[in-house]
């Protein structure tokens, strides 16, 4: 009785509904502006709902090959996508894909991305889709385009096609010998037909530059500080931007003063509607007119970390869209009440933050009425949206540009800094460059869902699981269904009222869930008295899984030592969104302070037919060195409406020091397709740094983070330790 | 507004700025030389490195006043002849990024190690470098780059 759709349910978890700003445009201004007759009515439909039964809404994806991919006379290859590149490589994994099915070589194809005037439209880069659904959505034009200069090069020459081969950037008769290259016979033409989506892909078995460790495309341009950020943006006679921030969450404001910096040369206020501005000729100017801008606010009291948890479970109760239990089978009640062994168990996450390097920017600059804006965002069509809904504007009067930015890990998908960049450029009559400080990414940025688990389960005195209950409350349904084979089982994710503004995040609630699921699976296992491995075996059928669990513990010579006082040994693994993965870990404690360090860290991964193990590499390391920061000492401190630790100094995220001995397992199932892999490869380390920690000394650590928290500043340390919301006894940490 | 010569990359750049104005802001907003980067505008991320006379310094928390007479070098000025520098050719080489934001910090962090201490070891390169964040975490690729550019044959060192 699943009555949820669970696409649904997992783009809701993408979608940030609050709006930012309402600007006071009146009727008599817009049409001064642009002449009337332009107004259009925007109707706020969630992106779910643009999704739901796979139709994209109103946003059909284009059939027609030249919508997709041109080729110039020269030869040059230029692909056209809405998604973006982040850091994941994309932009080299799909360029990859695109030559092998083209036949072309790879360094002839410029992937143009994240344009919403050139590319098709695009939901937005999060989610893991972009290598399942947009890797064969080109390969598909590529593939159907390289049939087609078949075709016209067999009309040029009266052949049959079927005689004719397409090979290195040309179309070759196996009789005759003669040759025409695409560009002489495209002649820089669009390639108009309409693609079904039949259309007979290269397998992966025969894959010669997809699948192969191909560097970085335009690696060298950041090495050499060549490449724009969007924060590197410039455009003639731009102005500098700055806003003023509330002093608290949901503040009013009382009274506002901007004589003196209305009196500063070259200054230009802005107060519109929830909206406080600056801008000026350069960033100190503006920073000094946003000091010089008096306000008083009214913050109203609000919740802290304390009582977090415990107000999640009660808010859970009144919420309209509590969907009721999933992924239910059996009787959870009935096996659990005659299962030999029994366990309850809470677990607890913190808010944490995306703290990408390069926090939110934009560049926004109007011309005869239309809008252009280049910034870092993961929903480039989306930021259109919000600039079209803010400013009352219609598409064709916007435009978005998203440059490869530094980076998002799903805190990226809402266009905050494009729309304030916009009022500002719209007052100032110039282009307006915002970017925020890390003060302001820290605070009115959105973060990665708390939350509360409980787990339920039962387990007969052989290791056979019968029963399995698992309930989040506010961090999100992303793999909450257990992978092992339990009869009797009921998933449920509660949603809660948030006190901050929360959203999107590297593999979402998968982290949440599976640090409970599998701190929770390494207790029964020791319950049972059963080796941890073992006991996951004899309840897991999911061959995927299996061998990701077998290649890590293989590697890593599972079961060779035992656990001792100082050193300990923890394993964990998973599955989402058609990744597979397992973590072993090894823990150091020093006896003399009890500080843990992570040492090694070996996992394996399988997602399908690896289309560059290069980057996948680069990928699924970069996701354990990230996922140490939340296992470990992330956590976002918040009382009144105000963020208490906004800072790096006081925020501490993973560093060179952090970062253990890693090895890397990759598993290519050719014979599958390939799936996204810049999430799920988080998931395993922080249960498996858990239960390292318990084989060691024998103490479970059930909430997120896990270190007591000496390494952060002592004025915060206070507050992380009593404000969790269960106990747990304290381990300090310590850097590799 | 005072006026400063500065010695960038080699070339004297003439700039109008507040004295008290970053070097970063200098650099970025005033010269356009914009491969230095934010991060934090705190001290506490070392994406802003640049190099005074060789040595690594934040540009976000150097008032321009004070690097007016150095040499200073930027991410920009570390290419000689269209020629990567070993540091550089060495992260192209390991792939040492992933959204690449860190990178020129990186780069230049490195380059000054490798001047202090020709052959680092893996020890010496964490220590020197803990202050330099990467959040995509691809901080091994980055050791193992800097440990292969200290055995580059051609000399490793900025300037």
């Amino acid at each position: 009785m699943n009555l949820r759709d669970p696409l649904r349910d997992e783009l809701a978890q993408h979608t940030i509904d609050d709006k930012p700003y309402w600007f006071r445009l009146d009727r008599r201004n817009f049409l001064k502006l642009f002449g009337g007759g332009l107004l259009v009515c925007l109707t706020d439909v969630p992106t779910w709902a643009q999704e739901s039964g796979r139709t994209f809404g109103s946003h059909e994806l284009p059939k027609d090959i030249a919508a997709w991919l041109s080729i110039a006379a020269d030869g040059r290859v230029t692909v056209f996508t809405g998604k973006v590149e982040v850091g994941q490589n994309i932009r080299t994994s799909l360029a990859q894909q695109v030559a092998e099915e083209l036949r072309v070589p790879f360094d002839s194809i410029t992937m143009l991305m994240g344009d919403t005037d050139l590319t098709p439209w695009d939901m937005g880069t999060f989610g893991s889709r972009t290598t399942p659904t947009m890797g064969p959505q080109l390969r598909t034009m590529a593939a159907a385009a390289r049939q087609m200069l078949v075709e016209m090069a067999a009309r040029r020459w009266n052949a049959d096609p079927a005689t004719l081969t397409a090979a290195d950037a040309k179309v070759t008769g196996s009789q005759t010998g003669q040759s025409l290259t695409y560009g002489e016979l495209t002649r820089g033409e669009k390639l108009m037909k309409t693609v079904s989506t039949n259309v007979a892909l290269t397998p992966a078995t025969d894959w010669k530059i997809a699948g192969t460790a191909v560097p970085k495309v335009n690696g060298r341009d950041f090495v050499t500080g060549k490449h724009q950020f969007p924060s590197d943006i410039v455009r003639p006679d731009m102005m500098f931007g700055k806003v003023l921030r509330p002093e608290g969450f949901n503040a009013t404001l009382i009274s506002l003063d901007t004589t003196k910096a209305e009196k500063m040369p070259g200054v230009t206020v802005v107060h519109d509607g929830n909206f406080i501005a600056v801008a000026a000729a350069n960033l100190s100017t503006a920073e000094h007119a946003l000091s010089a801008l008096h306000a008083t606010w009214n913050v109203p009291t609000q919740p802290s970390n304390k009582d977090l948890f415990a107000s999640f479970k009660q808010s859970s109760k009144t919420q309209p869209e509590d969907g009721g239990p999933e992924h239910v089978s059996g009787s959870v009640p009935q096996a659990m009440a005659t299962a030999a062994i029994q366990l309850h168990r809470q677990y607890t996450v913190q808010y944490i933050a995306h703290a990408p390097l390069e926090p939110r920017a934009a560049v926004a600059e109007w011309a005869n009425g239309k809008l252009t804006v280049w910034t870092g965002t993961q929903r480039p069509f989306g930021v259109r949206d919000e600039l079209m809904a803010a400013f009352h504007i219609p598409v064709e009067q916007v435009r978005v540009i998203q440059p490869d930015m530094g980076s998002g890990y799903g805190g990226k998908h809402t266009g905050e800094a494009a729309i304030e960049a916009a009022r500002l450029a719209k007052a100032t009559g110039k282009p307006v460059k915002i970017v925020w400080t890390r003060e302001e990414e820290f605070t009115w940025a959105y973060f990665r869902p708390a939350g509360l688990i409980e787990i339920g389960s039962g387990a007969n005195r052989d290791g056979t699981l019968v029963a399995w209950e698992h309930h989040n409350y506010n961090s999100g349904p992303a793999a909450i269904a257990t992978p092992y084979s339990v009869a009797n089982q009921l998933s449920q994710f509660h949603p809660a009222n948030s006190p901050l503004r929360q959203g999107s995040y590297r593999a979402l609630a998968a982290t949440a869930n599976n640090f409970a699921r599998e701190s929770h699976m390494d207790e029964m296992a020791h319950a049972v008295e059963m080796d941890p491995l073992e006991f996951r075996m004899k309840n897991l059928i999911d061959p995927r899984l299996r061998a990701v669990f077998q290649a890590a513990a293989d590697k890593f010579n599972w079961g060779q030592s035992k656990s001792t006082p100082q050193r300990g040994f923890g394993i964990a693994g998973g599955n989402d969104k058609g990744g597979y993965v397992a973590t072993c870990v090894e823990i150091e404690i020093n006896p003399a302070d009890k500080k843990i360090g992570i040492r090694h860290v070996v996992q394996a991964w399988e997602s399908g037919a690896i289309v560059n193990p290069d980057g996948l590499r680069n990928q699924v390391a970069g996701a354990i060195v990230q996922g140490i920061g939340g296992a470990m000492f992330e956590s976002i401190q918040f009382a009144n409406g105000r963020i208490l630790n906004p800072h790096f100094a006081q925020y501490r995220v993973p560093r060179f020091s952090d970062a253990p001995q890693i090895e890397i397992v990759l598993i290519d199932r050719k014979d599958l397709p390939s799936a996204g892999a810049g999430e799920s490869g988080i998931i395993g380390l922080a249960p498996a740094v858990g239960n390292a920690i318990f084989a060691a000394t024998g103490i479970r650590l059930r909430n997120m983070p896990m270190a007591s928290l000496d390494i952060a500043p002592k004025e915060t340390a206070s507050m992380f330790q009593s404000d969790h919301g269960t106990t747990q006894e304290s381990l300090a940490y310590e850097s590799a | 507004m005072s006026d400063f010569v500065l010695k960038v990359n080699g070339a004297h750049l003439h700039v109008s700025a507040p004295a008290e104005e970053s070097l970063l802001s200098v650099l970025r907003d005033r010269l356009n030389l914009t491969g230095t980067k934010y991060g934090c505008g705190e001290g506490q991320c070392a994406a802003c490195t640049v190099l005074l006379d060789g040595e690594p310094a934040r540009s976000c928390l150097t008032p321009v006043s004070a690097a007016a007479k150095a040499n200073i070098t930027t991410v920009e000025g570390l290419e000689q002849d269209a020629k990567l520098s070993p540091v550089q050719q060495a992260f192209v080489d390991e792939g040492a990024f992933q959204c690449g934001y860190c990178t020129s910090g990186m780069v230049l962090c490195a380059t000054a190690l490798l001047r202090e201490t020709p052959h680092p070891t893996q020890e010496q390169i964490v220590t020197y470098m803990d202050g330099n964040l990467c959040r995509c975490g691809t901080y091994p690729r980055i050791v193992a780059a800097v440990q292969r550019a200290s055995q580059s044959p051609a000399k490793a060192g900025g300037q």
